[in-house]
């Protein structure tokens, strides 16, 4: 798992932005956790869906007497949140919020999280954690090219920079000619956005003549959405940087729940603050370290939205042991894989049932349909086949043509993404017995 | 007054157009006229056939998705000018052609055409008036099998 250091970065001095609380010794990093996860348990009995599970199992801070006890609580997963619908998870009055923030959810209707100002510090002080790990110096300058909206990517990034005291190109999302002028033009050291981005910053500039190795950047912060070894060393090389990987989820901050140091041996979880399993998804049972399994997440310092083992359907491994770094926390790999079918297209978090909701919006497309997902060059690309059925098929091509662009807006109207619709002959996609297979993804993004 | 024309849904790929054509030929049927349009992605065949009602059953058997369309079948002066007369007297009429194709064979000095109107009645009237020669299809079955 270890990645060769970059060129570029093999002379980066470690640096530990907040030392105390990331080199604290294991013994000291779990008697904080169970400190933190008392206090927890008291403070999410405001939220009816704790404080109920609470009442009927007579569980208070007194069940919590070490690590072990989390497992007496109950698990959090999307749906709850989705039950609760908006803001049911509040833990804090409603005058103590300072943001809230969203995720895509599986009907275009986003899940929404919410921040108080304790809790945008705590997040703008995480993000500078692994952006000090990865090389940010106050003296840099950063470009984000995350989106600045809904989404947590851009100003989740964007405070944790401020925080460093480095300058900030907030460039946001898209635009990727004008991205290359701003390099060119301010010099920027670092860039933030997904890795898939920078690949394309890569071909954009190649397209105008100008060698990507040559632009400013230096290092790169890069998460939002999986990705590969190989991508990494194909990011590192059109781009003559180092590429840092950093990982979160809307649900329990955004980014700034781990993050990579120099050694690269993992990413570094900020253990102060989230207290994270790895569960057979299954059993539910711990698996034994170093063993893939789900990340299940419990916020310990989170005071708008505090969740307890929160599923996160991640799949990733824990590693314990030291790093040569200094930081004692527990690293955690590169997410492997997903517990649901849940795809993550461009960054934006798709479920196959979007898909199937947009296309029984037209009549006559289901039941035979199939999501293809590439990667043909840098970015993702979604097809989805749809089988000609007699109710739908038109001997007019401009009914056709109408049949599937009318697709392609529903799929665009529910998901949020952009698919090519791809009409296909009677009987052509395959047939299963039980569970259809509704997803067929190339990317191979598993290490 | 009208003909039947079968439609064929195809993948735009290598093969795919022979697979249907052999499915009517072992059955015995043939293709009086077709023509093909097609996209990158997809085409639509359209067959003109005698036996319409064996070859969409032949076709359906085999897995395909057929559908019947009433199109109307004109002939028009086979010489320089003979078309855009006819369409000329179409437009005349706004009668809203969807698409057209010429048929294979010649009758005397005519040329057949294939018309997909969006209201065939409404054409045939329209062209009988205009004292166009609407081709019955009992009539023109007997000319290509002659």
């Amino acid at each position: 798992m270890a990645a060769q250091i970059h060129e570029a970065h093999r002379h980066t001095e470690h640096r530990i932005w907040d030392p105390d609380a990331e080199t604290l010794p294991r013994d000291g990093i779990e008697a904080l956790q169970v400190e933190r996860l008392r206090e927890l348990v008291t403070r999410v009995a405001r939220v009816p869906f704790y404080r109920d599970h609470f009442a009927h199992r007579e569980i208070g801070p007194h069940s919590i007497r070490s690590l072990a006890d989390i497992r007496r609580l109950p698990l959090t997963t999307k749906d709850d949140l989705r039950r609760q619908q908006p803001l049911g998870f509040l833990a804090v009055p409603r005058k103590d919020l300072a943001r809230i923030h969203g995720s895509s959810g599986t009907t275009g209707r986003p899940t929404f999280v919410a921040y108080t100002a304790r809790d945008l510090e705590t997040w703008s002080n995480l993000c500078a954690r692994f952006l000090v790990a990865g090389g940010l110096r106050p003296e840099h300058t950063a470009q984000v090219a995350f989106g600045y909206g809904l989404f947590t990517g851009g100003f989740g990034l964007h405070y944790g920079i401020e925080r460093v005291g480095a300058a900030i190109i907030p460039a946001a999302a898209g635009n990727t000619r004008r991205q290359i002028e701003i390099m060119r033009d301010l010099d920027p050291e670092v860039l933030i956005c997904t890795p898939s981005y920078a690949l394309t910053i890569a071909d954009s500039a190649r397209e105008l003549g100008i060698d990507p190795r040559s632009l400013p950047i230096r290092f790169g912060h890069f998460g939002g959405e999986p990705w590969t070894e190989d991508m990494r060393r194909e990011i590192e090389d059109q781009l003559d940087i180092a590429a840092f990987n950093n990982y979160g989820l809307s649900e329990v901050i955004g980014p700034g729940v781990s993050g990579e140091c120099p050694e690269r041996t993992g990413m570094h979880i900020q253990e102060d603050h989230f207290l994270v399993e790895c569960l057979d998804p299954e059993t539910l049972e711990p698996v034994p370290e170093g063993e893939p399994g789900e990340l299940v997440i419990t916020t310990l310092t989170r005071e708008a939205m505090p969740l307890i083992r929160y599923r996160t359907r991640d799949i990733a491994r824990l590693y314990r042991e030291p790093c040569a770094c200094g930081r004692r926390t527990t690293r955690m790999s590169r997410v492997t894989g997903r517990t649901d079918d849940m795809l993550i297209i461009r960054g934006v978090n798709v479920f196959p049932s979007q898909i199937e909701e947009a296309l029984l919006r037209v009549e006559g497309t289901t039941p035979h349909y199939l999501i293809e997902v590439s990667r043909p060059g840098t970015l993702d690309e979604v097809h989805v086949k749809v089988e000609i059925r007699p109710e739908i098929f038109s001997d007019r091509m401009d009914r056709m043509q109408a049949l599937c662009e009318r697709i392609s807006r529903e799929i665009n109207t529910v998901a949020g993404i952009r698919a090519h619709v791809d009409l296909v002959e009677p009987r052509s996609i395959e047939r299963f017995l039980g569970k259809a297979k509704r997803v067929l993804d190339r990317r191979n993004l598993n290490e | 007054m009208k003909l039947q024309q079968l439609s064929l849904f195809l993948e735009n790929r290598p093969g795919r157009l022979g697979a249907p054509l052999e499915t009517i030929a072992k059955a015995g049927i043939n293709i009086l006229t077709l023509s093909l349009a097609d996209t990158a992605q997809f085409g639509i065949l359209r067959l003109i056939v005698r036996e319409w009602d064996k070859a969409k059953q032949v076709l359906e058997d085999a897995g395909w998705v057929v559908n019947l369309t009433e199109v109307v079948a004109v002939d028009v002066l086979d010489r320089p000018g003979g078309l855009a007369e006819a369409l000329a007297v179409l437009e005349g009429a706004g009668l809203n052609i969807e698409y057209m194709y010429a048929f294979s064979v010649r009758r005397g000095d005519k040329a057949i055409l294939i018309f997909r109107f969006e209201d065939p009645d409404r054409a045939i009237a329209v062209l009988l008036e205009k004292g166009l020669h609407v081709v019955d299809g009992d009539e023109l079955l007997s000319v290509v099998s002659a």
